[in-house]
C-alpha cells in the first residue's frame, strides 16, 4: 500500500495497520513503538471494535526460550559415534506398562497430540490415523469422542477423557488402546475448550449432544473428581471398567510440572503427557494461549526430576508435546529425559494446513498461508480444520495421510541421525549430558550447561 | 469395521425417550449368583460382571463403601447391593438394572448410557454426572452437581439436591421432588429440569418455564418409572432461555 | 490432597475405644493420602493430664537423652512442675504442670531445634512420614482412649513430604486443624500474617488456616466466627476439620468438591472424607448421615 499525506482515521483504515512495509516506514522515518508495536496497535483496535476477546488457534506465537537454544555434543575422542545408516539405532518405545495388561509398543517414539473431530474434519482425523499407522505410531482423539474414520484408520489410538465428556461412552472405551485423562493442555492450563458454531453441524452436534450451531463452551475441571485424591479413585474406575488392560495417560498443561508429574504418578498414571505453552490450539482466548503456562523447554527437566525422585522415570512414561518441529527437537527432548513426544500443529502442516498452494484463499480470509490461526472459524481452505463438506473435501486422506506419515519418518530418521552421532543405539540412550545451551536462559530451563562451559545457571 | 456410536448417543437436539429396558425384558432370570466383598476383590466382581449374560441376577454384600462397584455392566443382569457404596458406583452403565439398598458416593452412575440404576438412600456429589442415556433414580437427597453435563440420562431424586445441579446440562430431564440448592441449571442447554419444592437460586441463562400437557405427561411418566407418586402439578419447569448460546458482548458478565 | 478422619465421643462409654475406633477409620482413607500422616488424640490418659501442658515433639530422637532434656527443663522451671520427657512412637511428649507458653519457652531454650506440633492440656499429636497404618501402629493407636480424635493422611500437592509438612497442624492451645484440597492465595496470607508477627513452620498451605484460625481465635472470634472468617479470606479448594479441647468444627469451600460425610448418633460424631471409613463404626446402620453443605460451618461440642 502507499502511505497517503493525511491521516487515515483508524476505523477507516483500509488496510491493517500491520500491513504497512517496513521500508515504507524507515523512508519515512517513522518509528515504531516497543510496547505499542503494530500488532499491538491492531489488537486494541480490534477489542474496541467488537467488545470480544480474540479467540484464535495455533498456540503461543510469542518467542519462548525452545529446543532451538540448544545444540547437541556429537561424539569424537571421548566418546564414539555410531556408523550413520549401518549401525543400528532403535527408535521403539513402549507406553503404558506400569499398570496396563496392554501396553502399547510403538516404532518411533513421535505420537499424534489429541485434536478433535469438531475441529478437524473427518477426512483429517483418518488421515492422521492412517500417517500414524503408516509408521507404527498413535494417534489420538479429542474433545468430542472417537469417529468410525479415525479408529478405523488408527492401528495405536489413545482415546481422551475430558472434562467435558463431549461422545464419551464405554464401547468407545473398550475400543481405545489407551484413555488420556486430560487436565489441561499447553495452550490453556486451567481453562477448558470451546468450539464456535460455525463448526457445530448436525455431526459435531450429535456426537456432542448439542443443539447445531451453538458456541460450544467445554468446562474446565472434570464434573465427578478434583485433586489427585480423587482422580486416583476416577483411575480406579477406569481401571476396572477395561479390566486393566488399556494403559491410562494423565495430560497437564505445563504450568507446575514438578507437582502434577509427582501427583499423576502418585495417582496411579502408567503414563504422563507434559504439553508445553507452545503448544496449538483449535480455539481459545489469546490472551490465554500467550500469557498462560510454560515453554515445553522449562517443562520437561521439572517432570523429569519428579518422576527421578519417585524412582519412576522410564517406568511411567513421560511424553512431551508443544513446538516439535525436528528430528532435533524430538532427539532433544528425549535426552532431557522424555520417552516419546507429541506433535499436533506439525502434523496438521504435514497434512497440508496453511499451504501455499492456497494462497489466494487465504489472502481472501485476510490471511496468508503460513499465518491462517481462525481455525475457530471453520473456513480453513485446506478443508483441515473445517466442518464445511465442500472444504473439508478438499482433503483426501489418503495422500495427506501419505504425507504425515512421511514427515513422521523424517522426523524419525533426524532424531536417529543425531542419536548416532552421540553413540546411541537407540533414542533413549540419549541424555542431558548430551547437550549444551546457546543462552543462558535455556541453559537455566533445560539445566544443561551454557555451551563451552560447565555453568548451568540456578543449578546447586 | 466397527461401529464407535453407541445408539443412545447418536441424537442431540431432539429428545429420546428414557430407555427403561430392564432384566425381565431381556427374558427370565436365568441364574443367581451372590459376592461377599468381605472377603473378595471389587475386581473379581466387576470382572464376573463383565462375563455375566443376560438375565443373572447379582447380590453384592458388605459393600462398606468400596469404590467402583458394578462399574462397566454392559449386559441385561441385575446387581442389589445391600449396603452403601462409595465413588462411581455403576459407572459407564449400559442395560442393566443395579439397586443399591444404602447411600451412593461420588459420581453415581457417570455417564450411564442406558438401563437403570436406583439408590434407596442418598447419593453424593455429581450423581449421574455425564449420563447419556437410561434412568436414575434417587430415593433420598442427592447433593451438590447432581446431573451435571448430563447429555440424556433421565434422574427422577425423592428428596433434595445441591448446588450447582444441571450445570451445563445438554440433554435428559431432572426430577426432583424435594427442593433444590443453588444455581440450578447453570450453563444448561435442552435438558430439561422439574422441582417440586423450591430452587434457592436459578444459574446463568436457566429459566423457568411454563408447564405444558406434553411435560405434564412426561414428568408422569418419569414420576411412574420411578415407582414415585407425587403429582406432576404440583412441580415447575426449568430450562435453558438460550441466551448464552452464541457468544455476545453482552452477556459478558454470564461467562 | 488427602484423606480426614474425626471423631468426637459424645459417650464416655466409648472412650476407652478411641483409638480402635480410629485407627479402623484412618485404614480406610490410606490411598487418598499414602505420603505421610498425622493423629490427635484429646485427653489420652498417659499421654495428656488436667491441670498440666503437654507438648509434642516432632521426633522421638531430640538428640539428647530424655533424662539430660528433664534435667535441662527443670533447671527452667518451677520445682513443682513434675517435668516429665517420654517417647510415644515418633513423638516426644514434653509435660509439665505450668503454663504452655511458659513450657514452650522452656522447651524452645533447651531443644532450640526442636519442632513443636502440639501443645495444650488435652491434646496429642503424632505425625510422621510413611505408611499412615505404620505410624499409626508405632504410636499404639490402636490402644489409646480419649475424647476426640483426628486423623489424616497427606498426598503432598505443592510443599515437600516431610513429618513437619503433614496435618494436624496445632498452633494454638489444643487447636488442631487439618485440611483437604489446597488454598490458592495462602502465600498472600501467610505474608500478611507475618506482618502481624505470625511465625511458620512450615511452607505448607495448611499451616496458613491454621495459624489464621489461631489468630481470629486470639481476637475473640469463636470457632464458627473464625471459619466464617477463614471463607473470606482464604480462596481455594478446602474441606477442614478443627478440633479444640472440647469442640469440632467441619467447613467446607462454597464450590465444595472435596468430599465429607458426617455421621452423627448419640454416642458419637465422626466425619471422613468417604464413607468407607466410618463404615464400621458402631451404630452406624441407625447414624444420620450427611455431607456438610457448602460454606456452612458445623460445630459440635462435649
Amino acid at each position: 500500500m502507499t502511505i497517503t499525506s493525511e491521516p487515515i482515521p483508524a476505523q477507516n483504515m483500509p488496510v491493517p495497520v500491520q500491513d504497512i512495509p517496513a521500508s515504507d516506514i524507515a523512508a519515512l522515518g517513522l518509528r515504531e513503538s516497543s510496547t505499542f508495536d503494530r500488532a499491538t496497535i491492531a489488537d486494541i483496535q480490534r477489542a474496541a471494535a467488537t467488545g470480544v476477546y480474540d479467540i484464535r488457534g495455533w498456540g503461543a506465537k510469542r518467542k519462548v526460550p525452545h529446543f532451538d537454544d540448544l545444540l547437541f555434543l556429537g561424539a569424537s575422542m571421548s566418546r564414539y559415534p555410531l556408523e550413520g545408516y549401518r549401525e543400528k539405532c532403535d527408535t521403539d518405545v513402549v507406553l503404558g506398562d506400569r499398570y496396563a495388561t496392554r501396553p502399547l509398543h510403538l516404532q518411533t517414539p513421535v505420537t499424534i497430540a489429541g485434536m478433535s473431530f469438531g475441529a478437524l474434519s473427518a477426512n483429517a482425523k483418518e488421515a492422521l490415523g492412517r500417517g500414524a499407522s503408516e509408521v507404527g505410531t498413535s494417534t489420538t482423539t479429542g474433545d468430542g469422542g472417537m469417529t468410525p474414520e479415525e479408529r478405523g484408520q488408527s492401528k495405536h489410538l489413545v482415546y481422551q477423557y475430558l472434562p467435558s465428556r463431549y461422545g464419551m461412552n464405554p464401547d468407545d472405551l473398550r475400543k481405545a488402546d489407551a484413555i488420556e485423562i486430560v487436565l489441561g493442555q499447553g495452550a490453556k492450563p486451567g481453562g477448558g475448550g470451546m468450539l464456535l458454531g460455525q463448526k457445530i453441524t448436525e455431526r459435531v452436534a450429535g456426537m456432542r449432544t448439542l443443539p447445531v450451531g451453538i458456541d460450544q463452551r467445554s468446562a474446565s475441571r472434570h464434573p465427578d473428581w478434583t485433586g489427585p485424591d480423587d482422580l486416583e479413585i476416577k483411575i480406579g474406575e477406569l481401571r476396572e471398567i477395561t479390566d486393566w488392560k488399556t494403559p491410562i495417560y494423565v495430560k497437564i498443561g505445563a504450568s507446575r510440572p514438578y507437582y502434577d508429574t509427582a501427583l499423576a504418578v502418585k495417582s496411579g498414571a502408567d503414563v504422563v503427557v507434559v504439553d508445553g505453552m507452545q503448544g496449538g490450539t483449535a480455539a481459545t482466548q489469546q490472551v490465554f494461549i500467550e500469557n498462560v503456562g510454560i515453554p515445553t523447554l522449562a517443562a520437561i527437566p521439572q517432570a523429569v526430576q519428579a518422576l527421578q525422585e519417585l524412582g519412576v522415570h522410564r517406568k511411567v512414561q513421560l511424553i512431551v508435546s508443544g513446538g516439535i518441529r525436528t528430528g532435533a527437537d524430538v532427539a532433544k527432548a528425549m535426552a532431557l529425559g522424555a520417552d516419546a513426544v507429541a506433535i499436533g500443529t506439525a502434523a496438521l502442516i504435514a497434512l497440508g494446513d496453511n499451504d501455499p498452494s492456497y494462497a489466494a484463499e487465504y489472502a481472501a480470509l485476510g490471511s496468508a498461508a503460513g499465518f491462517y490461526d481462525d481455525f475457530q472459524d471453520g473456513r480453513d481452505p485446506a478443508g483441515i480444520t473445517t466442518q464445511d463438506p465442500e472444504l473439508a473435501s478438499r482433503l483426501d486422506p489418503v495422500a495427506a495421510g501419505h504425507r504425515l506419515a512421511n514427515y513422521l519418518r523424517v522426523l524419525t530418521m533426524e532424531a536417529q541421525t543425531i542419536a548416532r552421532a552421540c553413540g546411541k543405539s537407540h533414542l533413549h540412550n540419549l541424555e542431558p549430558e548430551d547437550l549444551v545451551a546457546l543462552t543462558i536462559e535455556a541453559s537455566a530451563m533445560a539445566r544443561v550447561p551454557l555451551a563451552g562451559t560447565s555453568w548451568i545457571p540456578g543449578a546447586k | 469395521m466397527v461401529t464407535l456410536t453407541a445408539p443412545e448417543t447418536s441424537t442431540a437436539a431432539t429428545h429420546q425417550e428414557a430407555e427403561t429396558v430392564d432384566a425381565s425384558s431381556a427374558g427370565a432370570i436365568l441364574d443367581t449368583f451372590s459376592v461377599d466383598l468381605a472377603g473378595s476383590p471389587v475386581r473379581e466382581l466387576n470382572q464376573a460382571l463383565h462375563n455375566a449374560v443376560d438375565g443373572q441376577a447379582w447380590t453384592v454384600t458388605t459393600p462398606e463403601g468400596k469404590h467402583s462397584l458394578a462399574v462397566g455392566i454392559n449386559a441385561h443382569v441385575t446387581v442389589t447391593i445391600d449396603g452403601h457404596a462409595g465413588y462411581y458406583a455403576a459407572g459407564m452403565h449400559q442395560k442393566g438394572d443395579v439397586t443399591i439398598n444404602g447411600n451412593a458416593g461420588v459420581g453415581l452412575a457417570e455417564n450411564i448410557m442406558s438401563g437403570r440404576v436406583h439408590v434407596k438412600g442418598d447419593a453424593s456429589q455429581s450423581a449421574a454426572a455425564t449420563g447419556h442415556g437410561g434412568l436414575v433414580v434417587i430415593d433420598g437427597n442427592a447433593s451438590a452437581r447432581c446431573g451435571i453435563s448430563m447429555k440424556g440420562v433421565d434422574i427422577v431424586v425423592g428428596g433434595n439436591i445441591g448446588h450447582m445441579s444441571a450445570f451445563m446440562a445438554q440433554a435428559g430431564r431432572l426430577v426432583v421432588c424435594g427442593d433444590a440448592g443453588d444455581a440450578l441449571g447453570d450453563s444448561i442447554y435442552e435438558a430439561r429440569i422439574y422441582v417440586q419444592g423450591t430452587v434457592e437460586s436459578l444459574g446463568a441463562d436457566c429459566i423457568e418455564k411454563p408447564m405444558k400437557a406434553e411435560h405434564l405427561a412426561e414428568l408422569g411418566e418419569l414420576l411412574t418409572a420411578a415407582g414415585r407418586t407425587d403429582n406432576p402439578a404440583n412441580f415447575k419447569r426449568y430450562g435453558s432461555a438460550r441466551n448464552l448460546y452464541h457468544f455476545s458482548v453482552h452477556n459478558s458478565t454470564q461467562y | 490432597m488427602c484423606g480426614i478422619a474425626a471423631l468426637q465421643l459424645r459417650n464416655p462409654l466409648l472412650h476407652p475405644q478411641m483409638g480402635s475406633l480410629l485407627s479402623s477409620m484412618m485404614c480406610q482413607i490410606v490411598d487418598r493420602g499414602p505420603d505421610s500422616a498425622g493423629v490427635a488424640v484429646y485427653n489420652t490418659p498417659g499421654l495428656v493430664s488436667p491441670g498440666t501442658s503437654t507438648l509434642s515433639l516432632l521426633g522421638k530422637d531430640q538428640g539428647v537423652p530424655l533424662d539430660a532434656i528433664t534435667r535441662e527443663l527443670e533447671k527452667l522451671l518451677p520445682s513443682s512442675a513434675a517435668t516429665a520427657v517420654r517417647v510415644v512412637g515418633d513423638t516426644t511428649l514434653v509435660s509439665a504442670a505450668v503454663g504452655t507458653d511458659l513450657l514452650v519457652k522452656a522447651v524452645s531454650e533447651t531443644l532450640p531445634g526442636s519442632t513443636i506440633i502440639g501443645r495444650g492440656e488435652h491434646v496429642a499429636v503424632m505425625k510422621s512420614v510413611g505408611h499412615p497404618m505404620e505410624i499409626a501402629a508405632e504410636h499404639g493407636l490402636e490402644a489409646m482412649a480419649g475424647s476426640q480424635g483426628l486423623s489424616h493422611t497427606r498426598m503432598a500437592t505443592e510443599s515437600a513430604v516431610t513429618a513437619g509438612g503433614s496435618h494436624p497442624f496445632s498452633v494454638a492451645d489444643d487447636l488442631c486443624l487439618v485440611h483437604n484440597g489446597s488454598f490458592s492465595n495462602h502465600a498472600t496470607v501467610r505474608r500478611d500474617l507475618k506482618r502481624e508477627g505470625v511465625v511458620f513452620d512450615s511452607e505448607n498451605d495448611t499451616e496458613v488456616g491454621a495459624r489464621y484460625v489461631a489468630s481470629r481465635l486470639q481476637q475473640g472470634d469463636t470457632l464458627e466466627e473464625a471459619l466464617v472468617n477463614l471463607g473470606k479470606v482464604l480462596d481455594g479448594f478446602y474441606t477442614l476439620v478443627v478440633t479444640t479441647a472440647d469442640s469440632m468444627a467441619v467447613v467446607r469451600d462454597p464450590i465444595a468438591c472435596k468430599p465429607a460425610i458426617i455421621a452423627e448418633t448419640d454416642d458419637y460424631v465422626a466425619m471422613a472424607s468417604e464413607y468407607r471409613a466410618l463404615a464400621a463404626l458402631p451404630g452406624i446402620e441407625n447414624a444420620r448421615i450427611f455431607e456438610p453443605e457448602p460454606g456452612k460451618v458445623y460445630t459440635w461440642s462435649l
